[in-house]
């Protein structure tokens, strides 16, 4: 039998790495002379405080959920994806071409074409490190990172010498067509009476991630796809001996995994900025890596982790606006929860293994 | 109960009210011996038993939770393997703890230098090898790779690593599961040396043909316990096997003559090569009957496991398979376990627990593993029938009468004997046309070896073709209606199970043609 | 091109190549040991701050290399407790230890001298100066040789000597003495080293030190040698071109220093030669920018020829119930 019941993996364990994480992070505001008190306050405020709080924080999620869901499924496949940052880079372009490539009439339209442009250039990306990993052994870590570095080049040389228009001295595209711009959350809610902040960037693609969390739940747990990831991710030799093509199921699983990651691009690129400019991802396909542990590879999981860290990514925005705490504390509480849950698992597991171990022997 | 020679030697390891739990599971219950110096002591059990949890805490691999360790009559403590070597132990794991890469001389001074560069530390390993070498019959070379050497040559570098640290105590876990009838005798024959030496020497072994032949004492463990301790000299081999269960265990398999109907498998100068460029299989040429057992005998690595795999879609072949008369695909698309199984060809892979199931997959999961393209197991076009493969699985698993019949239990909860059952439930309900089977019993109580053999006997006798690979000969004499043993790649030849015995197929598995001999 | 570019294309390659081979060896004790590091950039960029925020206010560099070193140190720690101790995912605990690197650096170094995540510039005995060895100025009208003396092989600091010596130091610990032995057994079958009664633990952590040590020297060498200060993220995946370099050269010394003069020559050739015009063709910078990333997924995909990790990397080592 299991040492531990099934709620203590699945929630406690998550639960205590992000206490352990928060602790730290206090540590260091405490460390560089802030208030941790007044900095928690201020963040709860600055990221759940209005609508216009919610409005970026649910903005900053969905790019989340986006890069989580990338993440868990290449990990399902036992693929460690850290390419998710250029996967999504490469999504912009797809997102960008498609925009500008019509006078779109109606958003309607433009938002099935952006998330087909975007799934395809995300995926296209992840691919070539996909093969390489599946026909020829190279370490798929590796080959993605490289791919981050590749993609911010390719991408860098196209906004300056391609794509900008002329008369620009912006490394940026030109804006999309008004037909391309996406409802935000104000639109979508104002029909129902509910007032949402007008100037915050949520929007539809909100919805969209949601729709994606139950996709990704489907194809995991009830499809044969879903099945023979997660039989290749668990074992290979037991994969190949049921018949299971191994390198089929890296290049779809990794597939998906860069699709997922390349439509963050309708939130950030399509639905918030309306062009393309360098850096636009902003690290949120790393913060992907953080969302999937903590969400322990499940989309539910990765759903709220997503939240959390959209909460705390607008609430950092706010430190940094208000106190001498830089936006890069997120990052180093996104390194802790990474370290905590990913890890150093087995720290906080083990003495709770031996914790229920003692109470099950109690009651027995 | 008698035990060993009262003299007034202090034993060269005594045991006292050793207890050691892994979480829930109790592995050493309250466990005391005695072993004199200069005898070899035997130490059988069922696989589970708890033989090498026990010497894993003479080697200092484990801690005990409770008891007290005597070497020579001294309380000694030993909290890890450097204060067993210190103490004259000497241990050769059953998988051997060697690094590949290295030259034996490497191997054999690794954890012993004599100061910190290396050079003087290897002239003088040098040296003591040569007198080892030729005092018990121990000769390797001493600047091979351990990767160019053969199973019985890295045991020898694992005996001479011991002797190299003068140990005293030499603990041999289940030293025979790869090595050739010869080469075992080999081996027996370097243990005598050392126990006229005066080395004291601890035989692990589930075999009860090597207890008989090679111990002065022995001891049983079951389920954690040491049940009891006895001279070799008297008991007998129906004895110790009811004192390992704890029941009167048959030894032979009760099974109808065979009746033979058309060849199901034709395999025609079959060739395997793997990735490093080596011929496993060297042109294999076989056939086996509906309604008949075909038995391959032979030391493991001999090319058994890679005529599975080919046969079970799982490496690529040359030359002709045909199933049923119809040639199978060996290289190309149709060369995979679908299209194996598609065609009737059903696989108990060799290693369950790598191959046979997903350990973290659930029963119900793992009861349709290979088989999951099934229409049978679909809801729709898109998604398959959780609920219904669920149900199904908890048939099977009545059927097979796998413990605890539970479909949502992971596989990796359950033991190594009802893993196996899950395994089987799920190809032999297939009702295939020819069942490949790969070490049926390995890591598998004896109470549920009589199950799984008879499941596969009543196959055949529904009329289906079987081919039975095991190192086991025993398993193999009482199984099989035809035995072929492979050796080097290839067949050494054919024989009738009633018109052979143990010592020729040993001599073919040693590569000898006992009919031009 | 003439004799003296040539020459001082070469000098910025071996300046160039120094971190790279610092980290790249830093990565061979960590992997041959069976610890595999994606972290050697947040070790590098960790001791870059820390050995140039020490410089710039003590105005020693050798207390800054200390402090390097000791940052360095701390992060190498962390990685050890999560993949030896703790048992957990190598990977993961490199990329965490990369955003931790990246993180710190700038909310501390805000802190500390509040000038947007950098510190201030280095002057003086805050830097490592380059070393002008013996007769380089008596023998730099030597034809031929002279110049090679002078521009090439002078004039470095002293970390550059060091790197290069630590090839062959690297090399003799490795093959030549009891403890090369162990760690490469380690990295190969820990279960061996155990039952030999030699600590795996014990041999795994020292192996990860070392990896610190040398990249809190790297790091050192980029914030206090190759340039005069810290900013934000100045490792710019450096760590990364390391690790490619230390498959590239399968894991042994010798080809570690190839690879890395290699690496270091794409870099010195893309620093001085920008936007550059092959007879009509321009390639863009970017090229040069996404060269050796291209070119170690080239190396990746197959040019490698077989290599081969050390068996157990990547697997924290379990005692086998």
């Amino acid at each position: 039998m299991d040492v531990m019941p099934k709620w203590a993996d699945v929630v406690l364990i998550p639960v205590i790495s992000l206490v352990l994480a928060a602790l730290l992070s206090t540590l260091v505001i405490v460390a560089i002379g802030e208030d941790p008190v007044a900095a928690v306050k201020l963040m709860v405020t600055g990221a759940l405080g209005s609508t216009y709080a919610w409005g970026y924080t649910l903005y900053y999620a969905t790019n989340f959920i986006f890069t989580g869901l990338a993440v868990a499924v290449a990990f399902h496949a036992r693929m460690f994806n850290i390419g998710g940052e250029g996967q999504a880079t490469l999504g912009g372009l797809g997102v960008a071409l498609i925009c500008l490539a019509l006078p779109w009439p109606h958003w309607a339209l433009a938002l099935p074409a952006a998330v087909v442009g975007a799934a395809l250039f995300g995926a296209a990306w992840a691919a070539i490190p996909a093969w390489l990993q599946a026909k020829r052994g190279s370490h798929i870590v590796i080959t993605t990172i490289m791919f981050n570095f590749i993609a911010a080049s390719v991408l860098n040389y196209l906004l300056v010498n391609v794509m900008r228009p002329t008369g620009s001295m912006d490394p940026a595209t030109a804006k999309f067509p008004p037909g391309a711009h996406l409802p935000t959350l104000h639109d979508l809610l104002a029909p129902f009476g509910i007032a949402f902040s007008r100037a915050a960037p949520a929007n539809i693609s909100f919805l969209i991630a949601v729709v994606a969390c139950v996709l990704v739940w489907l194809l995991i747990w009830r499809t044969r796809l879903g099945y023979e990831i997660r039989a290749q991710g668990h074992s290979e030799p037991a994969a190949v001996y049921a018949g299971i093509r191994p390198v089929r199921i890296i290049m779809a699983a990794m597939l998906v995994s860069g699709a997922l990651a390349g439509m963050m691009a309708i939130n950030n690129v399509m639905g918030e900025a309306e062009r393309l400019v360098l850096n636009s991802v902003e690290g949120a396909g790393f913060i992907g890596i953080a969302v999937a542990l903590m969400g322990r590879n499940h989309p539910f999981g990765v759903f709220l982790a997503a939240i959390l860290f959209g909460f705390l990514y607008q609430g950092g925005a706010e430190l940094a606006l208000w106190t001498n705490i830089p936006r890069e504390l997120i990052v180093v509480i996104q390194a802790l929860v990474i370290l905590f849950t990913g890890a150093l698992d087995n720290m906080v597991r083990m003495p709770l293994e031996k914790l229920f171990l003692a109470l099950r022997k109690d009651r027995a | 109960m008698a035990q060993g020679r009262q003299t007034d030697v202090a034993p060269a390891i005594e045991l006292r009210g050793i207890s050691k739990a892994f979480g829930p599971v109790q592995a050493n219950k309250d466990i005391s011996i005695r072993v004199m110096p200069g005898t070899i002591h035997g130490i059988i059990g069922e696989n589970g038993a708890g033989k090498s949890t026990l010497m894993s805490i003479l080697y200092g691999f484990y801690k005990a939770d409770a008891g007290e360790i005597f070497i020579a009559g001294k309380k000694t403590s030993i909290p890890d393997s450097q204060a067993a070597i210190r103490a004259g132990i000497g241990m050769v794991f059953q998988h051997f703890k060697l690094v590949e890469n290295f030259t034996v001389l490497e191997n054999v001074v690794l954890g012993a230098e004599e100061g910190r560069l290396l050079k003087p530390s290897l002239a003088k390993a040098r040296g003591i090898l040569k007198t080892l070498a030729a005092e018990y019959e121990l000769n390797v070379d001493p600047d091979a790779k351990i990767e160019d050497l053969g199973v019985g040559m890295q045991q020898r570098v694992e005996i001479l690593k011991a002797l190299y640290r003068q140990a005293d105590i030499l603990i041999l876990d289940e030293p025979t599961g790869v090595l050739t009838p010869a080469e075992a005798d080999h081996l027996f024959r370097i243990l005598e040396n050392l126990r006229a030496e005066g080395k004291t020497i601890i035989l692990i072994t589930h075999k009860l043909r090597e207890i008989m032949a090679a111990t002065d004492t022995v001891s049983v463990m079951r389920r954690g316990e040491m049940t009891a301790t006895i001279q070799t000299s008297q008991t007998d081999p129906e004895h110790l096997a009811e004192m390992m269960v704890g029941r009167k265990v048959l030894l032979r398999v009760d099974k109808k003559p065979a009746q033979p109907g058309k060849t199901v498998l034709e395999v025609e100068n079959l060739r395997v090569v793997d990735e490093d460029g080596v011929e496993r299989l060297k042109g294999v040429s076989l056939n086996v009957r509906a309604g008949e057992i075909l038995g391959i005998a032979g030391v493991s690595g001999n090319g058994q496991s890679q005529l599975l795999e080919v046969l079970g879609g799982i490496t690529h072949g040359t030359g002709t398979v045909r199933i049923n008369g119809q040639e199978i695909d060996l290289t190309g698309r149709h060369s995979d376990g679908q299209s194996r199984r598609a065609r009737g060809i059903c696989h108990v892979p060799e290693d369950r627990q790598r191959e046979g199931l997903i350990m973290e997959f659930t029963a119900w999961e793992n009861m349709v593993f290979g088989y999951h393209h099934d229409p049978a197991y679909q809801k729709n076009a898109l998604f398959m029938d959780n609920a219904g493969i669920r149900d199904l699985a908890a048939d099977k698993m009545a059927r097979f009468d796998v413990r605890p019949p539970n479909p949502v239990l992971a596989a990796k909860n359950f033991s190594g004997g009802n893993q196996q059952k899950l395994v089987l439930a799920r190809e032999i309900e297939r009702n295939p046309d020819l069942l490949l089977v790969g070490q049926p019993t390995r890591g598998v109580d004896i109470g549920a070896i009589e199950f799984i053999h008879q499941q596969i006997l009543d196959l055949r006798d529904a009329g289906k073709a079987v081919l039975l690979v095991s190192v086991e000969l025993e398993e193999i004499l009482s199984m099989s209606d035809r035995i072929a043993v492979m050796f080097d790649g290839r067949i050494m030849g054919e024989r009738l199970p009633g018109e052979t015995d143990e010592k020729e197929l040993g001599l073919m598995m040693a590569g000898m043609d006992t009919k031009a001999a | 091109m003439d004799f003296l570019t040539v020459l001082q294309v070469l000098d910025s390659t071996v300046r160039l190549s120094t971190p790279l081979l610092l980290a790249c060896l830093a990565g061979l004790f960590s992997e041959r040991a069976g610890i595999f590091d994606i972290g050697l950039e947040g070790k590098m960029l960790f001791a870059a701050f820390f050995s140039a925020a020490v410089a710039a206010v003590t105005g020693s560099v050798w207390l800054g290399l200390l402090a390097g070193i000791a940052a360095s140190m701390v992060l190498a720690g962390i990685h050890g407790l999560a993949s030896i101790t703790f048992r957990g995912n190598q990977l993961i605990s490199g990329v965490a230890i990369n955003f931790l690197a990246a993180g710190l650096t700038v909310v501390i170094a805000q802190d500390w001298f509040r000038q947007g995540g950098r510190t201030p510039s280095l002057l003086g005995g805050a830097r490592f100066e380059p070393v002008t060895l013996p007769f380089a100025e008596a023998l730099r009208g030597v034809p031929g040789l002279g110049p090679v003396y002078y521009e090439l092989i002078s004039g470095h600091t002293v970390l550059v000597y060091l790197a290069f010596a630590l090839v062959p130091a690297t090399w003799w610990l490795l093959y030549r003495t009891r403890f090369g032995l162990r760690l490469r057994a380690v990295g190969e079958n820990p279960a061996a080293v155990d039952t030999a009664g030699v600590s795996v633990i014990g041999l795994r952590f020292a192996a990860v030190a070392i990896c610190g040590v040398l990249c809190g020297i790297a790091g050192a060498y980029l914030a206090t040698a190759l340039q005069a200060g810290f900013v934000k993220d100045m490792t710019a995946g450096r760590g990364f071109i390391a690790l490619a370099a230390l498959i590239f050269a399968k894991w042994r010394p010798w080809y570690a220093l190839m690879a890395t003069m290699l690496f270091g020559f794409l870099q010195a050739i893309a620093l001085r030669y920008q936007n550059i015009d092959l007879g009509g063709v321009v390639v863009p910078v970017q090229v040069m920018d996404a060269l050796p990333y291209i070119l170690t997924v080239v190396i990746l995909a197959g040019f490698v020829g077989r290599a081969i990790p050390p068996r157990a990397g990547g697997e924290p080592y379990v005692k086998e119930r």
